[in-house]
């Protein structure tokens, strides 16, 4: 495997559309659920160890080989929310678009052949960690690294949050983004049917109130 | 590994001149400047002009969401079905430049579902001097300013002013009452541009965007060769 | 000291246009009762004496099988109460529902709510397996301590699988041990209630309902499949029944109207 090659994907420039989406920040920021760097913290950590490790688990098993159409269908039972799973999938198709043209393969064109409109995210990216020689471990990480550094730079636009604080959330959360990545990757090595399906409850719910808004800064 | 593989089937490769069935795909035209400039009011402007003889359809890229496409739909200057609103999350640069993956997908939708498009304009979120397009989401840019803004804006010079492919110096209607030297601004343009063209333009009337349907037709007439 | 009890029901067309119970096995602090349903169609279960059960190390389970055709209601007496038991380092206690509903079959599982008392330490597992045709109504509330104490550790595992393929997949874990932020912004945001409402109907399937805010803590959204999940949060129980109660209204009636209409 290629630590640099598991750089480039992992990198917040990387161009699938990320930078557009708070993962839930934006709401919980209106709500004042989220106003400084510890509730950010909280959130993040929060977001991490529920839709983190699901999306991790999920990306683990497809860079592990398991079939990305099952996966695609368990990324949508434990998707509850229609506004997630629009998102999810427009990522998706955004993440197959790069990948297809950094680190082609014929996997990456058979699920994009199948998906069209875009397949889970995390299963694109699993698959392109696939593509780039990487194995379950690093995809896991990369999906974990987004669940929390999305909201991290959202709150850092939204509450003009200090960057230097932000950051320090996400260095402070590493250790469990490890721990979440080798559970991930764990599961995934057990079969579509160990994989995990946590949730938050709050993410769902404020999810679709967010998408209903007639004005916002971001995506989802 | 995979060196040796192609492209096939959807959403292959931003930059394609060509649709998978091989034929030429619509022009796509970019439409980039800073914050109140006229952006919006020259793509209904351009819209109405060319919508009786080309297939158009525009993405936009908001700072806040759909605005700009909900004055487009607004004025009815294309069925809703021809408008994409593109979301950038709080940095419209960043979608038409660094990450055009987003307004690649709304390109390639509108394709789907309203095509074979002749012309696409992508209009970005009012941004600053620098903000350009990816040359892997536009064929050309016009970037727009206006004389209302500063008529020192040519002078300084800047990515979009002096790399568009169009710039449009807009609202010259304005210039008598804000004091503004258009043909100052046209020398700096000049200097700051080389042989780059410069139209300025009034929208006050209906044929206020004329010299940029000319530039745009002129385009077309190029990439349909 | 701990139980290990597995309490089973199967349920059938009688063929008079009711539902019969040719099994209905009670089974250590689980006893099901066929009560009185108001529904002629439907036949009625209700668990009773699941009050003070389950301890830390007890084994729980309750499978039932609602045939082809068969329409049943299940529902109990009271509230299902975790507790930590007599040993405070004692293993956690499981709870698992195990349950098949076969072809125009309906099932209403509507227990009372799981309240997760303090030192306790449950893993609540319910799996459901729906034929094409079967309906399900069913609902899970979650109580984070009893009034004023703090939570037990409670884990919870919802999996619904639709014509052998995946409907719903859900897992909850709260209180001491679960891992961070579970209280925090993203997950309860200090909510003590917890509730899941989840109605699968092949109508829906070409009918699907539009997603929706059911107030600030609470939205209704149509599944993948043809099905619709109600997830609310709330500071108390009876808020949350409120919210559930209005929605399973909405819903039921809704349904009548589609398929009489």
């Amino acid at each position: 495997m290629s630590r640099a090659a598991l750089l480039v994907l992992a990198d917040g420039r990387f161009p699938a559309g990320g930078h557009a989406h708070s993962g839930g920040a934006e709401p919980a920021v209106a709500e004042g659920r989220v106003r400084d760097a510890d509730s950010l913290a909280d959130f993040c950590r929060g977001r991490l160890h529920t839709a983190g490790l699901t999306a991790a688990a999920l990306a683990a098993a497809a860079a592990h080989g398991l079939d990305p159409l099952a996966l695609d269908e368990a990324a949508d039972a434990r998707t509850p929310s229609p506004a997630l799973r629009t998102t999810a999938r427009k990522l998706g198709r955004q993440m197959m678009r790069a990948a297809r043209a950094t680190w082609p393969s014929p996997e990456l064109d058979a699920l994009a052949a199948a998906r069209p409109r875009g397949a889970h995210q995390p299963v694109v990216l699993g698959l392109t960690a696939r593509s780039a020689g990487l194995g379950p471990v690093d995809a896991a990480h990369c999906v974990a690294y987004e669940t929390v550094s999305g909201p991290a730079t959202a709150v850092v636009r939204l509450l003009s949050l200090d960057p230097f604080h932000a950051t320090a959330v996400l260095a402070r959360l590493a250790p469990e983004l490890d721990r979440v990545a080798e559970q991930a990757a764990e599961a995934a090595r057990q079969g579509i049917d160990a994989l995990p399906a946590a949730s938050a409850p709050l993410l769902d719910i404020t999810a679709e109130a967010h998408a209903a808004w007639p004005v916002r800064l971001f995506a989802s | 590994m995979h060196l040796g593989h192609s492209h096939e089937g959807p959403a292959a490769v931003s930059a394609d001149a060509t649709r998978p069935d091989g034929t030429r795909r619509a022009l796509r035209i970019g439409l980039g400047g800073p914050v109140g400039s006229g952006k919006t009011a020259t793509v209904a402007a351009l819209c109405r002009e060319l919508r009786d003889r080309l297939s158009i359809a525009v993405v936009t890229n908001d700072i806040y969401t759909q605005e700009d496409a909900a004055f487009l739909l607004r004025n009815a200057v294309l069925p809703p079905e021809r408008i994409q609103a593109v979301e950038t999350g709080a940095c419209p640069h960043t979608a038409i430049r660094d990450d055009i993956s987003a307004n690649l997908e709304a390109v390639e939708d509108l394709e789907d579902a309203v095509g074979p498009l002749d012309l696409i304009l992508v209009e970005s979120g009012g941004d600053n001097l620098t903000a350009t397009f990816s040359k892997g989401l536009v064929d050309a840019q016009v970037f727009v300013i206006d004389v209302a803004g500063g008529d020192d804006i040519p002078r300084k010079g800047g990515p979009g002013v002096t790399t568009a492919d169009l710039l449009v110096i807009n609202k010259t209607d304005l210039a008598p009452y804000v004091g503004s030297d258009l043909e100052r601004m046209a020398l700096d343009a000049k200097k700051q541009r080389g042989e780059l063209p410069v139209a300025f333009t009034s929208l006050t009337s209906a044929e206020g965007v004329g010299p940029v349907a000319d530039w745009v037709r002129a385009r077309l007439a190029a990439w349909t060769a | 000291m701990s139980v290990r009890a597995t309490a089973r029901l199967r349920a059938e067309p009688d063929g008079r246009g009711g539902t019969a119970l040719p099994v209905l096995e009670s089974a250590g602090p689980l006893a099901l009762r066929r009560t009185r349903s108001p529904r002629a169609a439907y036949a009625r279960v209700t668990v009773v004496g699941a009050m003070s059960a389950p301890l830390n190390g007890d084994r729980l389970a309750i499978e039932a099988d609602i045939a082809d055709g068969a329409r049943l209601t299940v529902d109990s007496a009271a509230a299902t109460v975790a507790l930590p038991g007599a040993r405070a380092d004692g293993e956690p206690s499981t709870y698992t529902v195990e349950l098949g509903v076969g072809e125009g079959a309906v099932l209403h599982w509507l227990p009372e709510q799981l309240v997760s008392a303090r030192g306790s330490d449950l893993r609540m597992t319910t799996r459901v397996r729906l034929a094409p045709t079967g309906r399900l109504l069913l609902r899970e509330e979650q109580i984070l301590g009893r009034h004023g104490e703090p939570t037990g550790a409670l884990t919870t595992r919802l999996t619904v699988h639709r014509a052998g393929r995946p409907l719903l997949d859900q897992q909850l874990a709260y209180g001491p041990g679960a891992p961070g932020g579970w209280d925090g912004p993203a997950v309860l945001g200090g909510h003590r209630a917890v509730g899941q409402l989840l109605l699968a109907d092949p109508a829906f399937e070409d009918a699907p309902l539009p997603a929706r805010l059911l107030g600030p803590t609470a939205a209704l959204t149509p599944l993948a499949g043809p099905a619709v999940l109600v997830t609310a949060v709330a500071a108390d129980a009876r808020l949350l029944r409120g919210i559930l109660d209005d929605a399973m209204r909405e819903l039921l009636d809704g349904l009548k109207t589609e398929q009489t209409g």
